[in-house]
């Protein structure tokens, strides 16, 4: 058994250490806090937090619908840089007719975000 | 080292395996609480201060000091967080970075074991992904928090963060096209021919892309946006308190040090120096473990230049960041691609 043969093994392994690591502490902290210093809640602590001024109106304000037009635009160009990856490692072995094919799938790609810059979803006002 | 070598194989497998996650895991933390220091150090020089001097010699005992003083704070839950995401978040935001530094070689190798935790033949696009994780522990905590504050720095926060990450996927296509390898450890291979096969050096273009989308992904300034103190206060972890915020603020700087470890291993040539041989993995355990010094030196220089840059540049606008991600970095990172293919295709 080795490194080389069994690498998603150890991957586990490190997974399971990573979920338990940020855990430890701040359960520790729980128990020490229920012990030692427990809570002391007050109506001003318990606010929400704005600088010391009191909150007004609802918590869930509106926001831009810019934010929805980048997650979407990511959406794509996320993709995108995945079939990118196979496509230049392979780069140095890949006949012509591949590499020009690839270039096709770049420039419409490259349209698709020279129309959302035109249509001026990318501007943020 | 040869007991070592006589030991059973799966005895040497699995003792290497325990040694290296305990030391990786150690050493992040080691770092983190250096790299906290090392900024407030950095800062207070920089804005002509002394900085915390206090604690033990030069203060170098001060991480130990506030880690005590984050663990005995009042562990506090305002009353209108949602209770479960509000646990959650702090303890989902470490975990990429942890895992990031799972498939980095931070040194050739020690007797006959490779000094990378986990050798995928698929190490970057497991970067990539667990990069990406990253933004949920930003974007649960402002969930969680009920507050708006915490609110606008979360969405904020995934906003600057995809977009960023568009850009950085596209900065590293043209080192796979040079390297034609996902495996990190070929990378490094690749860039042992001297201080010019170094991919910092054959793609200029590559590593700054790659280098300004790092302190994105961070949210360091320029980039702070998600904190912005002056108009967020703080923003996705300003209901945090306790060990529950230092788990934010460790996090900061432990993806700080997986995005460093990420540039040297990509760019600046991993654990190789071009001069001495120590391009070359090493023959016993002290260039084995001189190797693993050099990689930690890099990522030093570069978490140093991280902070140094921090408090030396005022933060961007919202829509200058914008602007800039999607409007500059992205079309250069396409043209960047296809001018590479045109140089190798031209080249072969």
């Amino acid at each position: 058994m080795s490194t080389e043969q069994h690498p998603y093994i150890f991957l586990a392994v490190f997974l399971a250490v990573a979920v338990v690591f940020p855990l430890i502490p701040i359960a520790l902290a729980w128990l020490w806090a229920q012990t030692f210093s427990p809570a002391k809640p007050g109506p001003d602590k318990n606010s929400t937090y704005e600088c010391g001024l009191v909150s007004r109106g609802e918590v869930w304000i509106r926001f831009r619908p810019e934010y929805y037009l980048y997650a979407i635009l990511f959406l794509v160009f996320d993709v995108e840089t995945i079939f990118l990856l196979p496509f230049a490692v392979a780069f140095l072995k890949l006949p012509v007719g591949a590499c020009v094919a690839m270039m096709g799938f770049l420039l419409l790609l490259l349209e698709g975000l020279l129309w959302a810059w035109q249509k001026g979803v990318l501007h943020w006002k | 080292m040869t007991w070592l070598n006589q030991l059973d194989p799966t005895w040497q497998f699995l003792l290497f395996s325990a040694l290296k996650v305990g030391v990786a895991v150690v050493a992040l933390l080691t770092l983190v609480a250096y790299t906290v220091i090392l900024e407030r150090r950095l800062a207070a020089c920089i804005q002509d201060r002394i900085g915390p001097n206090r604690v033990g010699p030069l203060g170098l005992l001060q991480p130990l000091a506030d880690g005590v003083k984050s663990f005995l704070k009042e562990d506090f839950v305002p009353g209108h967080v949602r209770k479960i995401y509000f646990w959650l978040a702090p303890a989902l935001i470490m975990i990429p970075a942890l895992l990031t530094l799972a498939v980095i070689p931070f040194g050739s190798r020690l007797g006959s074991q490779p000094l990378v935790i986990a050798d995928l033949n698929v190490g970057i696009l497991y970067t990539f992904g667990i990069v990406s994780l990253g933004v949920y522990g930003i974007v649960l905590a402002g969930y969680a928090a009920n507050s708006k504050y915490p609110f606008l720095g979360g969405i904020r926060s995934t906003a600057q963060m995809i977009s960023y990450e568009i850009a950085m996927g596209l900065a590293v296509i043209p080192v796979f096209m040079l390297a034609g390898d996902l495996n990190l450890s070929r990378i490094i291979d690749y860039q042992s021919h001297g201080l010019f096969s170094w991919l910092a050096f054959k793609l200029p273009v590559s590593f700054v892309l790659f280098g300004i989308t790092a302190f994105a992904e961070t949210n360091r300034t320029p980039f702070d946006m998600p904190e912005a103190e002056n108009e967020l206060a703080g923003g996705y972890n300003v209901e945090y308190g306790s060990m529950k915020f230092a788990m934010f603020f460790m996090a900061e700087y432990a993806n700080m040090i997986a995005v460093s470890a990420m540039i040297v291993t990509l760019f600046l040539g991993g654990w190789t120096l071009p001069w001495f041989g120590l391009d070359r993995p090493a023959a016993n355990l002290w260039v084995g473990l001189l190797q693993v010094g050099i990689f930690l030196g890099k990522v030093a220089a570069w978490v140093s230049f991280m902070i140094w840059t921090r408090w030396m540049l005022p933060r961007f606008r919202y829509d200058q960041l914008m602007k800039l991600g999607w409007e500059r970095l992205i079309p250069v990172a396409l043209a960047n691609i296809v001018g590479i293919a045109v140089w190798l295709w031209m080249k072969s």
